[in-house]
């Protein structure tokens, strides 16, 4: 599963990976026509709109690769970098940047294309960017507090509009496909003699946008696979059709005073309550973290049974079944809940007799387990907080 | 030899699987702002470290213990754009040392406007934290809001301003 930077891929190695996918990139750019000032600024003036289909195809298509990726489950896109967001310098940002496309004719990455091929006043342009970061360094305190201004971290575009991915993700192609059409009646009419449209074999461009469209529909009714998975599992109907194996509480504590490894406790508690009380060597983690690398290690190991662990017996034969979905072996879930582990072995009342020859062994093991336990867990609070295993989360932004 | 350029929607296309490529093996984006700031740090930082290690805004870049800003993932990136837009440029034959400008345009006008546009750029790509390919077109492709208010304040303040930039270029 993507991505493979830290775990495959060092930090050594990456350098590696970004000067081969800048020579992926630079190629697209230059044989898109990106090294002409002429051609890129011609979008401005409508006679020629190849930068508006480029970037929005490439746009989409990225797009696109990384909702099926993720559907699919092949890529993580929990950790991966997520442009964070500073509404109003981004705002103001995108507003120098805009009068600097118009006036120079370039940006930052095609500069360097038009560049390498010989263009000369791309050169200027990729000094005066050099200059540009200078003056912002040197101006730096007059707008410091406005450079940190309304941080609204990593949001998605689709929640800040109010809607599902999919239903973004295919008015963004709508968009783009009208756009597409309707930037190529003015290019033809802006410019009779050499607009780029004239070439296009407007039959196939048709059935292609067709295609585009439908993928688009298709996304509507493509659900974001963990959020699926999750509710598929959560389901009353589903839980009850499919049965689980379990633990009884007597088992589960016994197992833990036998410091048994052949069983991992699973708790998916919130982290308020395992902060409160945890069972010793039990991990703490949510629904969501299952589909996470981090934790494969853990879950992967067919001769360990993993017991989960909630409030009641159904949040945990959900987490069950999630893992079971994602093809892990091995699982069990704690009869009753840990409502249960606590009422029979935690609470000092903990014995009621039921009146069989067996009462005074019950009790008396029930009484020892208590005692084991709390101390076990007494001794780890006793050894610092336990560090706290999370995905980590890729860096990146210019 | 062709020195035409692909279909744009082909193009587009390749570029998006790079993009994709680039998400998909390393989980950030591409850029170009970023280098160009990476390398205006270092060499400022050759011409005066006690400077620049001082300055609010450079000194998080630069001093004890910080990598040198030239070995950063952005850089090498870019450092490949040049060699893959040398190569396309050799392919399609259009290796050449020549100014493209508006045809009404002197060359040494073009060479200021230039420089002035590049100068904003890289003035507002460090408020925007990215320019058209690390805070627009990555930004998109992972449909994140920064992504979409940059490219709608680039592109929007773009077809604003052009009326009064026609010269330049019409």
């Amino acid at each position: 599963m993507g991505p493979f930077v830290p775990d495959l891929i060092s930090d050594q190695l990456n350098l590696v990976v970004a000067l081969l996918l800048g020579i992926g990139f630079g190629f697209a750019l230059e044989q898109a026509g990106f090294s002409s000032s002429r051609k890129l600024a011609g979008v401005f003036y409508g006679y020629d709109f190849t930068v508006l289909r480029v970037f929005f195809t490439a746009a989409v298509t990225a797009m696109s690769g990384v909702l099926l990726l993720d559907y699919f489950g092949l890529l993580d896109t929990d950790i991966i970098f997520v442009n964070p967001t500073w509404l109003m310098p981004t705002i103001v940002g995108g507003v120098i940047m805009g009068i600097g496309f118009v006036l120079g004719g370039y940006c930052p990455g095609t500069s360097v294309c038009a560049a390498a091929i010989g263009k000369i006043d791309a050169m200027f342009f990729v000094g005066g960017g050099l200059l540009g970061v200078f003056t912002f360094g040197e101006l730096f305190p007059l707008y410091d507090k406005f450079y940190a201004s309304t941080s609204l971290g990593a949001i998605k575009v689709f929640d800040s509009l109010g809607m599902t991915q999919g239903v973004f993700a295919f008015i963004l192609i709508a968009v783009a496909v009208g756009a597409f059409a309707i930037t190529t009646i003015i290019e033809k009419r802006a410019n009779k003699t050499s607009a780029p449209s004239f070439e296009f074999k407007s039959g196939k461009h048709f059935a292609a946008g067709i295609a585009v469209l439908a993928l688009g529909v298709l996304f509507i009714f493509m659900p974001n696979r963990k959020t699926h998975l999750i509710n598929e599992v959560s389901d009353a109907r589903y839980i009850s059709s499919h049965p689980v194996n379990t633990m009884d509480a007597d088992e589960l504590a016994f197992r833990i005073v036998d410091h048994e490894p052949k069983v991992r406790i699973v708790d998916i508690r919130s982290a308020a309550e395992y902060a409160k009380l945890a069972l010793p060597g039990s991990d703490n983690m949510a629904l969501r973290d299952f589909f996470s690398k981090e934790w494969a290690p853990l879950f992967s190991q067919r001769h360990v049974k993993k017991v989960i662990l909630a409030d009641n017996e159904t949040e945990e034969r959900t987490g069950y079944l999630l893992l079971q979905k994602l093809g892990y072996e091995n699982l069990a879930v704690l009869n009753g809940g840990f409502e249960a582990f606590n009422k029979t072995i935690l609470s000092p009342s903990a014995f009621v007799p039921v009146g069989t020859r067996w009462d005074n062994d019950v009790r008396g093991f029930r009484e020892q387990a208590r005692t084991d336990i709390l101390k076990m867990i007494a001794d780890s609070k006793n050894a610092g907080p336990k560090v706290e295993k999370k995905p980590k989360k890729i860096q990146g932004g210019c | 030899m062709n020195t035409k350029y692909m279909n744009p929607y082909l193009a587009g296309f390749l570029l998006g699987m790079v993009l994709l490529a680039t998400i998909f093996i390393t989980g950030r984006g591409l850029g170009a702002s970023g280098a160009i700031k990476d390398v205006t740090i270092a060499v400022m930082d050759g011409v005066a470290p006690a400077h620049t290690e001082k300055a609010p805004f450079f000194n998080n870049y630069v001093g004890p213990g910080k990598e040198n800003p030239l070995k950063s993932w952005l850089v090498f990136e870019v450092a490949g754009v040049f060699i893959g837009a040398f190569v396309s440029g050799l392919a399609s034959n259009r290796l050449k040392f020549v100014t493209e400008a508006g045809l009404k345009v002197r060359p040494k006008l073009r060479w200021l406007f230039a420089a002035i546009g590049g100068a904003l750029f890289g003035l507002g790509a460090q408020f925007a934290r990215g320019c058209t390919s690390g805070a627009a077109l990555s930004g998109m492709a992972v449909l994140s809001t920064a992504g979409f208010v940059a490219m709608l304040a680039i592109f929007g303040t773009g077809y604003a301003v052009a009326y009064f930039a026609r010269k330049l270029w019409l």
